[in-house]
């Protein structure tokens, strides 16, 4: 019986025990003349939320999608748990892909599929013996976990709002319950509540299922909020990779534009502000409060 | 055994103890889950103590199998108490496929829809021809709106690119009518009649017929694809806040071109076709080339052409015309593109044959058979 059962389970992982799930080593990516990296590094660390920033064409979605193996690197070395991307085609197997959860952008449901079926989809395609009755139930725990109402489990895609297309999203990629999870701009084009809720659920997710998150954003509160460190993109490489209040020293003309800019100040001060209404017992942090809420109208215009 | 999940269900003091043990995982799951659920109870507890790894799915199946026979769940490490946490109130019973009727409802609703959106398609489309003519005589007031780049760049992409397609097509289609022609002709001894066939039936029905097909396959199906990719991506709701009417910009050009150039392409087709008709005189009549082409002259009455010609600007404005209109209709998802391409190439053959078959009764009524 156990030797029977054995043959069939051939897709069984252990779980990544090592310390950093992303290797990538003097990374170049080139389309035509235009460079986009040039001898780029980094380095993720297991279980962190590690934000990605840069100017727009600075080449964040093309770092992903090379690490995720969709864009062939013209030269470098990227490992994902230990396994290099680079020798490997797109579509081939190398026993990383049930491993990790994508995503993107728009959320790229498969438009013809409802929501439910679009999270049994990873579910089909990497472990068949499952029984169809556990796949749904597990389609419809995910996409509550997501954060969706469960009527949402039967509608199609275009039948959904932008942020709860960005759930149905997150949902198929934790279908598989990756260890390692992808997210480009996951609150781009969300109203602030719905960023700030997506925020939460990325963190809680994080902290309940011990997912390593790359996490691709322009979104200032985010980063202060979320992320245990920020790489920055920029003139083709990582120029760093910390935390925000040590990102924050640096001297580098672009960090300090981005971070200590009108709107980098602005969620610092919201996140300054949220961690002092946590220690409202305390009378200093209250009467903090009340002053900084009563501020007198900062001097410069953003 | 380390490596697969495994279970086992003892009689303890206070009932039976299900003992979970080994990995809990998506990928371990799927040999035990069934199993599981078919346990005999009642199960006081479920241990899961000897679970060497667990992740959501895990932590699903023995929150399940623990519901359903009122369990305690005990021995839960950390992390598989912040999984059954997380997994609380979870549980919900919609199917995941969108609801779908019974058959013997799905089929009259159908049948029915079809019914009611030929009719909603009919005034669909005739407004849709209003709402161009209306654009043709306000652009006739208006000329300067007008947009002649647009209109070129299409008679180039209907046209002339069409031409080494519809050429070689026309030319082989020439080469079967009279060869074939001439075998059944040679029976009668009437070989030389092949000229008669081969000219009539190109010039009046098939160069024009067939040029039709091409340019619906061809440049219908792009009409219907670009527009309705253009409404996908509101580029179409841009354009009318901008105050551009797309009717004015992408349809009329468009269905001018086609207009413009199937008598042009279909002239064009019946030529390709003598002259394929001519090699085969050439190659097996012996009637040499040039004698098979004077021929044609002799033969083949003006109203021939005419016929053919008249038909041609029909065919390409209804052919455009279907193109455009489903273009328009697309809405919703990327899906519709595809289907309503289809439609537009589908209903465009089907009307100009029908068409056809209307102009050659017309035609012979008029004398001109």
């Amino acid at each position: 019986m156990a030797e029977q059962r054995h043959k069939k389970s051939t897709r069984r992982h252990e779980r990544y025990r090592g310390e950093h799930p992303i290797v990538v080593r003097n990374l170049k990516n080139q389309f035509g003349d235009a460079v986009i990296h040039e001898g780029l590094d980094l380095t993720v660390n297991r279980g962190e939320i590690l934000g990605v920033v840069g100017g727009s064409g600075t080449g964040k979605s093309v770092l992903m999608r090379s690490i995720i193996g969709l864009q062939p690197p013209t030269e470098g070395e990227i490992e994902v748990f230990g396994k290099s991307i680079v020798d490997a085609e797109p579509d081939q197997e190398i026993g990383v892909r049930d491993r990790w959860g994508v995503l993107f952008q728009g959320g790229a449901l498969f438009s013809t599929l409802t929501v439910g079926e679009n999270v049994e989809v990873p579910l089909k395609q990497f472990y068949p013996e499952i029984s169809d009755r556990l796949r749904v139930e597990i389609a419809r725990y995910k996409i509550m976990l997501s954060g969706l109402p469960e009527e949402a489990v039967n509608k199609y895609p275009s039948e959904l709002s932008g942020g709860m297309k960005k759930r149905a999203g997150l949902a198929r990629a934790l279908a598989l319950d990756p260890e390692l999870l992808f997210l480009d701009e996951p609150t781009a084009g969300l109203d602030p509540i719905g960023a700030s809720a997506f925020d939460n659920l990325t963190r809680e997710l994080k902290e309940t299922l011990g997912l390593t998150v790359f996490l691709i954003t322009h979104d200032l509160d985010t980063l202060h909020e979320i992320c245990d460190r920020v790489a920055v993109l920029a003139d083709k490489q990582v120029i760093a990779v910390d935390t925000v209040p040590k990102l924050m020293e640096l001297d580098h003309p672009w960090i300090q534009e981005y971070f200590n800019g009108p709107r980098g100040r602005a969620a610092l001060t919201a996140q300054a502000l949220d961690e002092l209404r946590r220690h409202m017992d305390e009378p200093v942090a209250a009467h903090a409060v009340k002053a900084l809420d009563n501020a007198p109208p900062s001097r410069d215009k953003a | 055994m380390a490596g697969l999940a495994e279970y086992e269900l003892e009689q303890g003091q206070e009932g039976a103890v299900l003992t979970l043990s080994g990995p809990y995982l998506v990928s371990t799951i799927g040999e035990v889950d069934e199993e599981l659920r078919d346990l005999e109870g009642p199960i006081a507890k479920v241990d899961l103590a000897n679970v060497s790894e667990i992740d959501t799915v895990g932590a699903w199946v023995a929150c399940q199998i623990a519901g359903e026979h009122e369990a305690e769940i005990v021995g839960a490490s950390d992390r598989a108490k912040r999984l059954l946490g997380a997994l609380e109130g979870l549980s919900g019973d919609y199917d995941i496929a969108a609801p779908r009727a019974p058959v013997w409802e799905r089929v009259p609703e159908s049948v029915g829809e079809k019914v009611f959106n030929a009719r909603s398609g009919a005034i669909g489309v005739v407004s849709f021809l209003g709402a161009l003519i209306f654009s043709l005589a306000r652009l006739a007031r208006h000329p300067r709106n007008f947009r002649m780049v647009a209109l070129v760049r299409q008679v180039e992409l209907v046209g002339v690119s069409a031409l080494p397609i519809i050429g070689l097509m026309s030319f082989l289609i020439g080469i079967v009518i009279a060869q074939q022609g001439a075998v059944q002709l040679a029976a009668f001894g009437a070989e030389t009649l092949t000229v008669n066939l081969v000219g009539r039936i190109t010039l009046r029905e098939l160069g024009v017929l067939m040029t039709a097909i091409m340019v619906a396959g061809r440049s219908g199906s792009a009409f219907a694809a670009e527009i309705g990719t253009m409404k996908l991506t509101e580029e179409i709701d841009a354009m009318r806040t901008i105050g551009i009417s797309p009717m004015e910009a992408l349809v009329v050009p468009r269905i001018l071109a086609a207009v413009l150039m199937m008598p042009l392409l279909g002239f064009y087709a019946s030529c390709m076709a003598i002259i394929g008709g001519a090699f085969v005189g050439e190659i097996m009549l012996g009637i040499p080339f040039f004698t098979f082409l004077s021929r044609i002259q002799e033969v083949v009455p003006t109203y021939d052409v005419w016929v053919g010609m008249i038909k041609a600007p029909v065919f390409g404005l209804i052919v455009a015309l279907a193109g455009c209109y489903h273009g328009m209709q697309v809405k919703g998802n990327s899906e519709e593109v595809g289907l309503r391409t289809t439609m537009s190439v589908v209903s465009a053959i089907f009307a100009v044959i029908v068409l056809d078959a209307i102009f050659a009764v017309f035609f012979t009524e008029l004398g001109w058979g």
